[in-house]
């Protein structure tokens, strides 16, 4: 019988020839732990009474979510993170260095055909690059740290094509939400997805990260894409490792196969509090709104900051919204600067905070306050997910963000174009 | 779920389908500490904001589909079970929160949970894999878990379980 690519991943990780359904534990290529997870993991390894890690190599940490410190007692919670790092030989990224998941692709941790965990839920985002990575929690960590492997349960795959050519003021964004809206947030539990068809080929690496990253929020373990010349090419200028992309066999077994034609796709918005609760943003159009934000392990990189800059050139933000961007890394950031995008920005009247994730996760950098309403380019949307119980909180594209912005109300990017 | 509790008692607190850990713990606490007594105080607050305030030890946390979803903090099963939660009992988890509840030794349980009313008295019976809603008369069974799982609820969690075994038990898949 035909193998799906995460049925070919774990056989080729465990040694066996396996099928979903079979529980393996596997080899990792790699795992990493960031500032609201690592903690525990260090704690829970010392626990199980290991001293020293299977590979300092194979793992790396990251200061992302609470960075820099906002007080004492997370700064005690980052030392503790440093001094483990160092004493293990791991790689810690620090303060300002950027968000985990553009790390770890951007730095060339992962490569096709890899099989990687992380602590946290987003690192789903680097199956763009065809390889399995999905997300666990802190103890699941420790024992990766302690014995550098892991079991799984083989999940079941779904198979979703976008078909046809996206129109203008249309971007990945507006098809992960489309998406999220079809199958709803538990559309594809335990499940790994497999991205295709015209439009995902015709994607950059960078907007297959943000599909990727938003397979979660239907509840999969994992969002994959088969590789190409751009993958190829993504992997050559950001990895030394080797890679062998991994291919679905034609008579793969899918639990469900899901075709949507796109060309006619409008921009989406999710709503509050759910991801799933998806318009197209003619529905929630004129809605006022206090803050926007640009950034995030979703949509956070280079191209990101560029459509919104295209729309907010020569235009300022809206006297009552407050506009904030967190470039995904210090890479971006510096490109960013070097392409005079920020300029455009920062002239338009953003508010430019440390790369990180800390507006998205509500520990600092933009909490909305009681009954504003917040319009982001995030992944989540919860009540509270930003800090404020009383805020909120809308998802779209970049674009629609920015031209949010500028009119002070969720307003629809294709003007602007 | 060690061997001598193996029979569960106490009142049901309602939730709906897919409750999400930012709900369970608020990012606005769980980076801040490692005291999981402090995160408990503050369990499911953004929805219900004196929850915790309404518990009795053992109670159960009964909700739909997709308990769970959301982001990998394995604060959200450790401030139910410092919140002092018998179990957790869902039609069904997500799964990152499914591998962090066993691995911290909180005891879920899946089951059609559609006929638990909010404040029902529940008698969990793990060796008859069996949930009793006393008011009804009405028995609902226990889901299984995969024989490899068990080793890991058996040694109350994955740390006690690397403890007991060294690192992963030979054999076990």
């Amino acid at each position: 019988m035909g193998k799906t690519i995460a049925e070919k991943i774990f056989s080729s990780h465990s040694g066996r020839d396996v099928q979903a359904g079979d529980i393996v534990i596997c080899e990792l290529d790699f795992a990493m732990a960031q500032d609201g997870t690592a903690p525990l993991a260090i704690k829970a390894f010392d626990k199980m009474g290991k001293k020293e890690v299977f590979d300092g190599e194979k793992l790396a940490f990251f200061i992302d979510h609470n960075a820099p410190s906002p007080n004492k007692e997370v700064s005690s919670l980052h030392s503790l993170m440093r001094d483990f790092a160092k004493k293990q030989g791991i790689r810690l990224y620090d303060a300002g260095e950027g968000v985990c998941h553009q790390l770890v692709v951007e730095q060339g941790w992962v490569a096709a055909g890899d099989l990687v965990v992380g602590a946290d839920s987003h690192t789903c985002t680097y199956g763009a690059l065809n390889l399995f990575s999905t997300g666990v929690g802190s103890t699941d960590l420790a024992a990766v740290m302690a014995s550098g492997k892991l079991w799984f349960r083989v999940p079941q795959s779904i198979k979703v094509s976008f078909e046809g050519e996206l129109s203008t003021g249309v971007y990945a964004k507006d098809i992960a939400l489309y998406l999220a809206g079809k199958i709803g947030a538990r559309g594809a539990v335990y499940e790994s997805i497999e991205f295709g068809g015209e439009v995902v080929q015709n994607l950059s690496v960078e907007a297959r990260f943000t599909i990727c990253n938003m397979a979660v929020e239907m509840g999969a373990k994992v969002g994959l894409i088969q590789g190409d010349e751009k993958t190829k090419k993504w992997l050559s200028e950001h990895s030394k490792k080797n890679f062998r992309f991994v291919e679905p066999d034609k008579d793969a077994q899918y639990k469900k196969v899901l075709e949507y034609e796109v060309s006619r796709l409008v921009p989406q918005v999710a709503r509050p509090h759910t991801v799933d609760n998806v318009v197209s943003v003619e529905e929630v159009e004129g809605i006022s709104i206090q803050q926007a934000f640009l950034g995030t392990c979703t949509n956070g990189r280079l191209e990101d900051l560029k459509i919104a800059a295209s729309i907010l050139k020569n235009r300022s933000i809206h006297p009552e919204v407050r506009f904030i961007v967190a470039p995904a890394s210090r890479r971006i950031y510096l490109e960013a600067i070097k392409e005079g995008i920020l300029k455009t920005l920062i002239e338009a009247g953003a508010v430019l905070v440390t790369p990180g994730c800390g507006c998205c996760v509500g520990t600092h950098n933009g909490v909305p306050s009681k009954g504003e309403n917040v319009i982001s380019t995030a992944n989540r949307n919860f009540k509270g997910r930003m800090g404020n119980p009383d805020a909120f909180i809308y998802l779209a594209s970049p674009a629609t963000v920015a031209a949010s912005a500028v009119e002070g109300k969720i307003a629809d990017p294709r003007r602007y174009l | 779920m060690s061997q001598d509790k193996k029979v569960l008692q106490g009142k049901a607190h309602k939730f709906g389908h897919d409750i999400n850990t930012d709900y369970i713990i608020s990012g606005r606490y769980k980076f801040k500490t490692l005291d999981n007594e402090e995160l408990a105080r503050h369990l499911l607050e953004d929805l219900n904001p004196h929850f915790y305030e309404h518990l009795s030890p053992g109670d159960f946390i009964v909700a739909g589909e997709n308990f769970g979803c959301g982001s990998s903090r394995e604060q959200a099963p450790l401030a139910i079970k410092y919140a002092r939660i018998g179990a957790v009992l869902a039609k069904s988890f997500a799964r990152i929160f499914y591998r962090n509840a066993l691995n911290v030794g909180l005891p879920i349980i899946q089951t059609d949970t559609e006929n638990i009313e909010q404040g029902n008295e529940l008698v969990v019976d793990l060796a008859k894999g069996k949930v009793f809603i006393t008011k009804k008369n009405l028995s609902l069974a226990i889901k299984p878990f995969p024989s490899f799982v068990l080793d890991i609820i058996e040694a109350g969690g994955l740390t006690e379980y690397f403890k007991k075994y060294g690192g992963w038990k030979k054999n076990s898949v």
